[in-house]
């Protein structure tokens, strides 16, 4: 079957092996999202336990840049508007399009990165380390352990997107734009732990 | 086979942004508990938003959504499981042994 046909339906893009119904790659990307899930859930669970019970680290998180998170979350709601025009692009076998689409989306993923490095670059300068008490270590970890996954995605994208540029390998498109899509969701939860309630 | 359909991605967009605006809006106000009420329920949205119509999981087969609820149940299970050590430090079994004192 073409990628190149006008429009493709959503399973035959992806690749044809399935027994579950579910082509291969897209339900092993899933699994992977099951279990960043837990780690990013177990993590997130865990601070709002102490948060609760410690209502002084309103104090801290007061120190957080509320438009710098603000900015982040838009870059990376735009960024996933792109990952997923991607998509589209690729279910029409618009190859070129959906790479041109995923390059904007790495752009605002290193827009995210640099907004983030400046942030903390703020706050480090100020004396908000790592070491500096509970709260900042579970927001250096949390945080960072975002912006692992952002150049994780980032990395996974530019090789797909090299790819699709050339026509090959269209489901990929999908499978990287759900990896970025919850990426995205976990910054969505991030985002009022750490900067909206204070 | 399940054919996908493209929904309008830039009005879903858009609607996420003015969910995030109104989310910033909720500190003017001055109630904590309206802010952390509003800020949690419109990420819950935004959250739901984002799996149902940018990664289609509204779509898509029942074998993903029971892996997604059995990612969340983990999660309820490690909240809930752990939360009586942290929340109630009163008792007669408690002692404060990180900090030496029992």
């Amino acid at each position: 079957m073409s990628v190149h046909a006008a429009t493709l339906d959503h399973e035959s893009l992806a690749c044809r092996r399935c027994a579950s119904g579910i082509p291969a790659g897209r339900l092993a990307l899933w699994w992977v999202v099951t279990s960043e899930i837990v780690i990013f859930g177990g993590l997130l669970a865990s601070y709002l336990l102490f948060r609760l019970r410690h209502v002084s680290w309103g104090e801290e998180a007061a120190h957080t840049n509320t438009l710098a998170g603000a900015t982040n979350t838009l870059v990376l709601l735009t960024s996933s508007l792109f990952a997923v025009l991607a998509h589209r692009c690729a279910t029409q076998g618009d190859g070129r399009g959906a790479s041109r689409f995923l390059r904007f989306t790495i752009a605002l993923g290193g827009v995210f990165l640099i907004v983030k490095a400046l942030e903390y670059t703020g706050e480090i300068h100020h004396g908000y380390t790592l070491l500096r008490g509970t709260f900042w270590s579970f927001y250096y970890v949390a945080t960072g352990l975002h912006a692992l996954h952002v150049v994780a995605g980032m990395i996974a994208m530019a090789v797909v997107s090299v790819g699709a540029g050339r026509g090959r390998q269209l489901q990929r498109v999908e499978l990287v734009g759900i990896y970025w899509h919850f990426v995205d969701v976990v910054w969505i939860f991030l985002f009022p732990l750490f900067y909206i309630a204070k | 086979m399940t054919t996908l359909t493209h929904p309008k991605y830039g009005a879903i967009w858009f609607t996420l942004v003015v969910l995030l605006g109104i989310s910033l809006l909720g500190p003017l106000t001055g109630s904590t508990a309206f802010v952390l009420l509003l800020a949690f329920g419109i990420a819950v949205v935004k959250a739901g938003m984002v799996a149902a119509w940018f990664m289609h999981l509204a779509v898509e087969r029942r074998l993903i959504w029971f892996l997604m609820i059995t990612a969340l149940a983990l999660m309820a299970v490690l909240f809930f499981g752990v939360a009586p050590d942290v929340m109630r430090d009163q008792g007669q079994n408690w002692g404060a042994l990180a900090a030496g004192k029992n």
